[in-house]
Formats: structure tokens, sequence, C-alpha cells
């Protein structure tokens, strides 16, 4: 026990410690925040006041009322996610000036300096070609010199290193005791690494050279790809597919599961809601098993589903009919009960049947809330079939993301995951949009 | 044999602790076709739950309803109610509302939409037909469930405190819109309320209960209702026996609820 608290104590101090690193660029978004804010409201200003109701309240600090969304701030924002983006990783999108500092790339040279035992020195200088990673490198044009020390060169790859056999070329090498003492005329050993001004120069201990081309403040593409890079990769596996399987083969499969899988747990729980709202023997039966499924996520069912039903869609299917079951039942037990008694006494006193009563007043009153939760069914849906394709799956967009992060296709991950953003978001607004049009007297009773 | 007649109505239940509540005893009424009874009483003398019985919503435990000579059992479409709010079914348009009671019965909505038309007239909605109910105000959704109850046919109207929930000024309007309905429908009308004034302007007969056990505690037949079927009720009101039947049932009222406060304090 106390081992397990000493542990995790020194994981907080970890995780203390990195957000006391983040916090330069927490503080310097914020900052951009209020400038960009002092900026619109100094516009606004200039362009003449609003005379709105809104804009003559004195209180607005604290009236709910008086804060509605801005939409310059969130152009503002949208817009500032993509520079920042394109800035941090040398976005053609984005004019040049933009740019954060990228690697270097090109051609420069540097010097050394070696000392024999005998403590002659003498000078050489080593050539430097830096190639953007899927350029063909092109190696220096130099003159090796004459001499016992010859000048060198190099070719590395930006964000790579490489060691340089100095003395590979020359006629005394490290064996006859010559090492190398200084760097562009700066004092060099095991310990300290020379700024080049284009890269760092450090030494092994075997006593090579290791150069390191400057990486400026942008993002390698491996790591965050270009805005850029991320839509070529839509377009082009839009069109070719990837892993011989198109986009909207990989989107068909993951809407397919979530929309029979909603389908079916809909198909299932309104009507196990509706008998747990109005029979007490049906709410006794399905309570306890409902209240105890309800808290368990449907990721953690995962691991159970495949091994019962493989990886297939059966299975898949049947993780999301679970995902959306017991959000319905739940949904359409609450519908149900919800009915004030007066609707239910005026319609059995206007002459209504049992059947009637359901069809025309329990029904119709439950709606709001069984759309409420198809609303949150397809959520928790969407974001289950994605999991579950990240687990095991032939196709799907989780499954794509997955299988192209072992590639490192870094831009591919990142469509995949926005694609999925916008599904979600495209799947929430269509909900609402279907509440609008067939409930629209939802929470107007 | 026409009319309502509540023969001896007791109603008895148990609590979980042991105890019991005797919410009725002994309610005898006879109400004659065409007659409006008005209801009165402190909270707890059990005026709701006499009407929940006679609209068959609960059972009695002694004595019997009657109507038109038959025993009453649950409810059915010969007892309307119109209750203070929502009761209104707001997926339904205000037209749909009111011929709820004859589209459950099957009549085609051909037939249905004349009465369903004139009612509407009659309440002064002839322009808001096609509005859904939540577009109206309080007082106009009152409108539409005395029309929807009527549309029905009943032979009784029970009325829940119906003009309760609203504001002054559109209660008065409603209190004249219920006697002129009284008047041309001739239907036998129970309101229960607990205005003093709505009791008196609006009751031909009036019934002050009394509570614990629930129980009628004096009646009176007041001829305020025939007045204002014709006058204007601020009119009715200056009438000489008004006020000091006012000021009579107050006091009773005042009296039962000073006594049921002292009885709490001893029982604590």
């Amino acid at each position: 026990m106390g081992q397990i608290v000493q542990d995790l104590s020194g994981e907080l101090a970890q995780l203390f410690l990195s957000i006391l690193g983040a916090l330069p660029f927490i503080l310097g978004y914020v900052a951009l925040i209020l400038l960009s804010m002092f900026i619109w409201t100094f516009l606004r200003a200039q362009m003449g006041r609003v005379r709105d109701y809104t804009s003559l309240k004195t209180v607005t600090f604290g009236d709910e009322s008086a804060v509605i969304s801005d939409k310059a701030a969130s152009v503002i924002s949208i817009v500032l996610i993509f520079v920042i983006w394109g800035a941090f990783t040398g976005s053609n999108w984005l004019p040049g000036p933009l740019h954060a500092p990228g690697p270097f790339v090109g051609e420069d040279a540097f010097t050394y300096t070696i000392e024999g035992p005998n403590g002659a020195q003498a000078d050489a200088t080593v050539y430097v070609s830096v190639h953007p990673q899927g350029v063909a490198p092109v190696p220096p044009e130099f003159d090796e010199g004459t001499g016992p020390i010859r000048n060198d060169s190099v070719v590395v790859q930006a964000y790579r290193s490489k060691l340089i056999s100095w003395d590979a070329n020359d006629d005394v090498t490290r064996d006859d005791g010559v090492k190398i003492v200084a760097v562009d005329g700066r004092a060099i050993d095991a310990d300290t690494d020379v700024d080049v001004g284009f890269g760092r120069v450090a030494l092994t201990d075997k006593g090579t050279l290791n150069f390191e081309p400057g990486q400026g403040w942008q993002m390698e593409n491996i790591w965050l790809p270009a805005p850029d890079s991320v839509w070529r990769r839509l377009v082009s596996v839009s069109a070719d597919g990837y892993q011989n399987v198109t986009l909207a083969e990989h989107l068909s499969y993951s809407l397919f599961r979530v929309i029979v899988g909603f389908a079916l747990g809909a198909l299932v729980g309104i009507p196990l809601g509706y008998a747990m709202g109005l029979s007490n023997w049906f709410r006794g039966w399905f309570d306890p098993i409902v209240e105890f499924m309800r808290p368990v996520p449907p990721l953690a069912l995962i691991p159970l589903v495949i091994i019962w039903a493989g990886i297939g869609e059966q299975g898949k299917i049947i993780l999301l009919f679970l995902a959306a079951l017991w959000i319905m039942a739940i949904g359409a037990r609450s519908g149900v009960s919800g009915v004030k008694i007066t609707k239910v006494h005026a319609a059995y006193s206007l002459g209504a049947s049992k059947w009637q009563i359901l069809r025309h007043v329990i029904i119709p009153n439950s709606l709001p809330e069984i759309f409420t939760a198809a609303r949150v069914a397809m959520g928790v849906c969407w974001g289950t079939v994605v999991a579950a394709e990240l687990v095991a799956a032939e196709k799907g967009v989780g499954k794509m993301i997955v299988a192209a992060s072992k590639f490192q296709d870094t831009d591919i991950v990142l469509m995949g995951i926005i694609l999925i953003g916008i599904i979600g978001f495209g799947i929430d607004m269509l909900m609402r949009w279907a509440e609008r049009v067939l409930v629209p007297w939802k929470g107007k009773g | 044999m026409t009319g309502l007649v509540i023969d001896k109505l007791s109603m008895r239940f148990d609590l979980p602790n042991g105890g019991a509540v005797q919410a009725l005893q002994d309610v005898s009424l006879d109400l004659k076709q065409g007659e409006l009874l008005s209801v009165l009483g402190p909270s707890g003398c059990g005026k709701t739950t006499l009407l929940n019985i006679v609209a068959g919503f609960l059972a009695q435990t002694e004595g019997e309803v009657r109507l038109n000579g038959k025993t009453v059992h649950g409810p059915d479409a010969q007892r309307g109610m119109v209750f203070q709010q929502g009761a209104l079914f707001e997926w339904m348009s205000v037209r749909d509302n009111v011929s709820f009671g004859p589209d459950m019965k099957g009549t085609p909505k051909a037939e249905s939409r004349k009465t369903v038309d004139h009612l509407l007239n009659v309440v002064g909605l002839q322009d808001f037909k096609d509005k859904m109910v939540y577009e109206l105000s309080g007082g106009m959704q009152q409108r539409v469930a005395l029309a929807r109850c009527l549309a029905n046919d009943p032979d009784v109207i029970l009325m829940d405190e119906p003009l309760g929930a609203l504001d002054a000024l559109t209660r008065e309007k409603m209190q004249s819109l219920v006697l002129k309905l009284w008047k041309e429908t001739g239907k036998t009308i129970i309101l229960i309320t607990h205005s003093v004034e709505e009791a008196l302007l609006l009751g031909e007969r009036l019934v002050v209960m009394a509570p614990r056990p629930g129980r009628i505690h004096k009646e009176y037949r007041l001829p305020f209702a025939d007045l204002g079927v014709n006058a204007d009720l601020r009119e009715v009101k200056k009438h000489p026996d008004y006020n000091a039947t006012r000021e009579e049932i107050l006091n009773m009222i005042w009296n039962m609820e000073e006594e049921i406060m002292g009885r709490s304090e001893e029982t604590a």
C-alpha cells in the first residue's frame, strides 16, 4: 500500500512538472485570447454602438441572459487554431513570414581544430548539406585540400543527426593520438557541445564528431503534419483509399455499425422503458439490471464481446446495441413517468381507452425524453464504435487511424480524428434538427 | 330519474405507519340536472377527493355515486373534467384538443367539425383554432379546456379549481364565461374552488366542507349565479346579501383553520 502511494505521488510530481513546463504556452494562449478581445472590442467601438436591449443592461456580470456566444470570438478562435497549427508546421497555406523558424535546410560549413600528441594544431572544414525528408540528398561540392588533415563533408536529413568520421581521409588518425579540441574556434570535449549557428556539434566518447542540424521551432511531420498535408491526404485517401480500403468504405462501415446498433437498441430499449414505466412488476424486474448495466462503460465490454462474438460485425453491433439499450430504456421510462396525471385523467374522462391513452397521450408525451436519450445514445455509440475499431476491426475509421499510427502516417491519424469529430458533430446536429421538427412541443407542457 | 346522487360516501385508507385517514365521512348530495354546486373548504377537507371519486379516479370505501340512476364505476365520458392547468395535450392543435373526445369515440372529423367550430366560437377562440396550445396564454388555455370538455357533451362537468392559476382580471372574465356556458348548455356542474368570492358568484348551491374527517359542514342556496348570468359580476357583488354571506363563510373557514392549527399544536 505504502509503495502504491509512493509510486502515485511520484507520478503526480512528474505530471506537475510537465504542467509547469507547459505553463508558458498556456499563458501565451490566454494572452492571445485577451489581446484579440481588446482589439475586437476596440474595432467594434469604432464601428458605432449597438443599441439593443441587452446593451442597456448595466448588470451583465452574473446575468446569464446577457452572456451570448460572441460569433467573432468563435471565428477568431478557429482561425487562430489553424494559424498556430500552420505556423508550427511550416504550412504552405500560411505566408512565410508567419511561419515559426523552421529546421535548417541547405549547405553550410564549420571548421574543427585537431591537436596532435606533440601539441601541434591544424584546422579543417566540414561541408554540411541538410536536406528535408523526402528530397534526394545532394552531397556538397568541396575541395578536400591537402595536408595531414583534409576537409570532410556530411549529408544529413533535417531533424536527424549524423556521425562524422573526420579522420577517415586523413594521414594521421585518432589511433595516432590526434584529437579534436575545438570547433569553429571554440573548445569542445565529450561534455560540451558547440552551436555552429545552423546546428549543434558534439564529440562522442570515441572522439567522433556528431552533427545535428538546427531544428527550429517547427514540429516534424511525423509528430504534427501541416494542415495542407492533412488535406492532401484526405483528398488522396478519398480517391485511392488507404491500404486498399477507400475512405468511403471506412466511414460507411463505422456509420453502418452505429446506425444498426442504435436502431436495435432503440427497438428493444423503448418498449422496455415503456414496460418499466407502466408496470410495477416490470419496473421491479428490470430496475436492478438497468441500474447495474448503466454505469458500466460500453468500452469495458469490448474484451468480453470480442471473446464471445469475435472481431466481426456481430460483436460490434452487439456492443453498440448494449451501449444504446440502457440509455434508451431509461429515457423511455422517464418519459412515461413524466406524464402529468391530469393529462391521463382528462383523457379517461373524455372517454379514451387504455390503448388510446398509450397511443395519444403517453407516447407523444414521452417523445421529447426519448429524443434526448437518442441524442445521448448516438453520441455514446459513435464514441464506442471508434474505440471498438481501435481494438479490433477490418474496416472503419477507428481501424484506419490505428493502422496509420503503426506506419507513423500521422496525417492520416489526424485526418481520421477530424473526420470523427465532424461526423459526431453532424450526427448531433441532425438529431437536434429532427427533434425540432418532430417534437416542437418539447419543454412547452 | 336524472341528476347526480352522492349517497353516504365515505373514504378511509391506511397509512404505511399503521394509522388511517378518514378522508370523507358520510357525504351526501343530491344534484338535479342543470344545477351548479360550488364546494369550499379549508385545505385537507377532502373536496378534491370527493371530486375524484365522482369522476371515477378514486374508489370510495362506503356509499355510492349514481348518475341518472346508474352507479358510477371508473371514469367515463359522461362526467367531464376541467383541471386547474396542464391537462391539455401540447402535441395537438387547439382544434385537435377540442375534438379529442369525439375522435376517441370514432366520430369522423367531418362530423365533429361543426360542434368543435361552434364551441371555439362560444369560448372566443375562433381565431386560434390552428394554433398549438402552448402558443396560447393561460386564460385561453382554460377556454380550450372548457370547450374540450363540452365537445364531449357530458352530463356532468367536474371542475377542480379551473380558474385557480389565472390572474385576477382574466379570472373575472372566465367566471362570466362559466356562468354563460352553464346557462346555455344546462349542464350539471360541480366546481371546487379556494376562492370564497368565486364560490358565491358561481354557485347556485354552495357547500362548505370541514376537515378531519372530510364532511359537509353547511349548505347554502344562493341567488348570485342567476343574477350573474345577465349582469356584470361587479354589480352582483353589490347585492346586500353578498357581503354578509361572504363574511359568514370566511369566518367559518377561518375558525376551521384555527382549529386545525390548534389541534396539530396539541399533537406536537
